[in-house]
């Protein structure tokens, strides 16, 4: 496995705008890339810099290890899947797919038969004279994807495909694009805001907040170890804490919380620095008791069923509240109950805090 | 939808339905539909020796009308409407694709280059032609103080500076459609075909073209049309040189004084438009582009 597409140092800015900072990024060949992000991120915006339809302003991307700036799209082996589909409306269902190929001058016998298997391997045989109005979403999506495959991309860049679909269809849909990668062995870069769809489909995720990449990880990496407060909430459910170093001892770190003290393990912390901590709602832990290291107290508020996972909801003194998840059956607390909170140090996650950044410069400005 | 109005709904749905669409009716009734029967009308009369117009019906109008020297005006008029299409879709296209796909402030600028004249008398513009082309006009002026030409050269009264006025004219109704069918155009349409390999030449013809054909056809209507009637465009760019339809009619009513012969000239016209407008139709032309 090489590395298929090269993006280094990359910023892209827009007037005021800095869409994109400093993105370095490397995609394996034959890999599921997912860009992940909510709106505005600059995901797309980085894709369509792969496809050429931007210039970076500064840094350089490689494709198959080869520059492509100086390159026009029409001269890039890289296809894309857009958002809006953009079928040629004028056009067959044949003609749209075969328009890759027409235009590098391919034998029209070949043609023929190259569309042809195509759409039996998106399942659209038969629809070859229609026209793309009367197809339904799912359909027209399939003609775009069948599209731009058909000319044997190294890369496919799909931005948002399936965003126009109803959720039964879309959850059909990633199946079968995942399935057409493994066949085809083409590594996509897909680009997407839905994370369930994310952890799904993805070999690798690639997290962008205000246009930093915070993380790249595969999925359970992401979800287990988030290394930012963004990636731990963006992805799944998770409690956060605000807190300050108050004791290492080896691995084992103690946090003062606003309400309480708690206990964690990690490494390459410092005392007194600012840091988040993250547990997943069903690593939560409750007792009546107090717990060894911990001192945080909860009141037991509410609860809310979604089939076979209860969710607790509990509030801390400060009014924040926190979510403890068990399957049904298993034991829970009773409503208006007061509890104490804890869990095992290694199913916490710490986060270095990027506030703590700004309180340390807010510090060095008030000494001098 | 075979329910019965009842009597007293009839009669309560009357006000309303006078007061909406009366006026409109009457405009419609005497300001259209009765001069165009009477033109129809009178197309079918004759004239005694002192010029009154005689109701008697006869259709030695149009019989006149088939003479060869006629014919021969319908087809230069029709030739100088197709070359002035041409002429506008050739200039307006580039022009209106500018236009629709400049994102920056220049776009109203640009917009208002084709407005402004538009709004403007073009009988006075004809003249400002005139005056530019004439022998001792600015043009002739400037090619003679660069040398180039020692002798004025006559620029007017060739069917071809007739042509330039027309062109000059109408192109707002060609730009103004193409605009339209142009900015309609989805810009990832155009992405689509790049990414799929496509060179800007191929994208044109393939995606841009077909596409905005719509309005090429509107345009196309809206220009040769008018250009059939513009007769004062004839009069003073062409001086006699280059008629069209516009000028017979203008001529019988005028000097000529024969209305009958008028009336059937311009019934011809009115045929010959609604002939057009029924092939645009044919060819898939939307009506609503026409403005009508």
């Amino acid at each position: 496995m090489g590395h298929i597409v090269e993006i280094e140092g990359v910023n892209k800015i827009y007037g005021k705008n800095h869409v994109v900072r400093d993105l370095n990024l490397t995609v394996e060949e034959g890999e599921f890339l997912t860009l992940l992000g909510s709106s505005g991120c600059g995901k797309t915006t980085t894709l369509r810099m792969i496809a050429g339809f931007e210039e970076p302003s500064t840094g350089s991307i490689k494709v198959e290890g080869e520059s492509i700036e100086e390159k026009e799209p029409f001269e890039r082996n890289v296809n894309t899947v857009f958002q809006s589909y953009a079928l040629f409306p004028h056009k067959t269902i044949f003609d749209n797919i075969a328009y890759g190929l027409k235009m590098k001058k391919v034998p029209k016998a070949e043609i023929h038969e190259r569309v042809m298997e195509m759409m039996e391997l998106v399942q659209l045989g038969g629809f070859e004279k229609r026209y793309p109005t009367q197809l339904s979403g799912g359909q027209k999506q399939r003609v775009a994807i069948a599209r731009a495959l058909i000319n044997r991309p190294r890369v496919l860049l799909l931005d948002e495909p399936l965003g126009a679909l109803d959720l039964k269809l879309r959850k059909q849909m990633q199946l079968e694009l995942k399935r057409l990668q493994r066949k085809l062995n083409i590594t996509f870069i897909y680009v997407t805001h839905d994370q369930e769809e994310a952890l799904t489909m993805s070999d690798r995720i690639a997290i962008m907040h205000d246009g930093v990449l915070d993380q790249l990880g595969t999925p359970t990496e992401i979800y287990e170890q988030p290394k930012t407060k963004f990636v731990a909430t963006f992805i799944g459910e998770t409690n956060t804490f605000d807190g300050c170093v108050s004791a290492i001892d080896g691995t084992d770190i103690t946090v003062n919380l606003e309400n309480g003290a708690v206990a964690g393990s990690g490494s390459g912390f410092s005392i007194l620095e600012f840091l988040t901590v993250s547990v997943r709602p069903e690593k939560m832990k409750f007792s009546m008791e107090p717990v060894e290291g911990f001192s945080l107290r909860a009141k037991v508020k509410d609860f809310v069923y979604v089939g076979n996972v209860i969710k607790c909801i509990a509030s801390l003194p400060n009014g924040n509240e926190v979510r403890i998840e068990r399957l049904a059956g298993e034991e829970l607390p009773e409503a208006g109950s007061r509890i104490f909170l804890y869990w095992e140090r290694e199913d916490a996650v710490l986060i270095h805090n990027r506030d703590h950044l700004m309180f340390q410069m807010l510090e060095n400005i008030s000494l001098t | 939808m075979d329910k019965k109005i009842s009597r007293h709904e009839w009669k309560s749905n009357l006000l309303p339905a006078l007061v909406m669409a009366g006026p409109v009716t009457l405009v419609l009734v005497f300001l259209v539909a009765v001069p165009l029967v009477y033109v129809g009308v009178m197309s079918f009369c004759s004239i005694d020796e002192y010029y009154n117009v005689v109701f008697k019906f006869s259709t030695e109008n149009y019989v006149r009308l088939l003479n060869a020297d006629y014919l021969k005006i319908y087809g230069q008029s029709l030739a100088m409407a197709f070359i002035t299409t041409v002429l506008c879709i050739l200039v307006g296209y580039p022009f209106s694709y500018l236009i629709a796909r400049t994102k920056s402030k220049r776009k109203t600028l640009l917009y208002m280059l084709v407005i402004i004249p538009f709004w403007t008398n073009s009988l006075i513009r004809i003249y400002g032609w005139r005056t530019f082309l004439g022998t001792n006009g600015w043009l002739n002026g400037l090619l003679q103080f660069l040398h180039l030409t020692g002798e004025p050269v006559d620029f007017l009264f060739r069917q071809g500076t007739t042509v330039l006025g027309m062109v000059y004219c109408l192109i707002p109704f060609m730009i103004l459609p193409l605009y339209t069918a142009i900015e309609k155009l989805d810009g990832s349409l155009l992405e689509a075909s790049a990414d799929l390999g496509a060179r800007p030449f191929a994208t044109f013809f393939q995606v841009i073209l077909p596409l905005t054909s719509s309005g090429i056809f509107s345009g196309s209507i809206m220009v040769f049309i008018p250009c059939l009637g513009y007769f004062f465009v004839a009069d003073i760019l062409g001086g006699g040189n280059s008629d069209v339809i516009g000028n017979l009619i203008e001529r019988q009513f005028q000097s000529g004084n024969n209305w009958p012969l008028g009336a059937a000239l311009s019934i011809i016209l009115i045929v010959m438009t609604l002939v057009l407008v029924k092939l645009y139709q044919k060819v898939g032309g939307d009506m609503d582009n026409l403005g009508v």
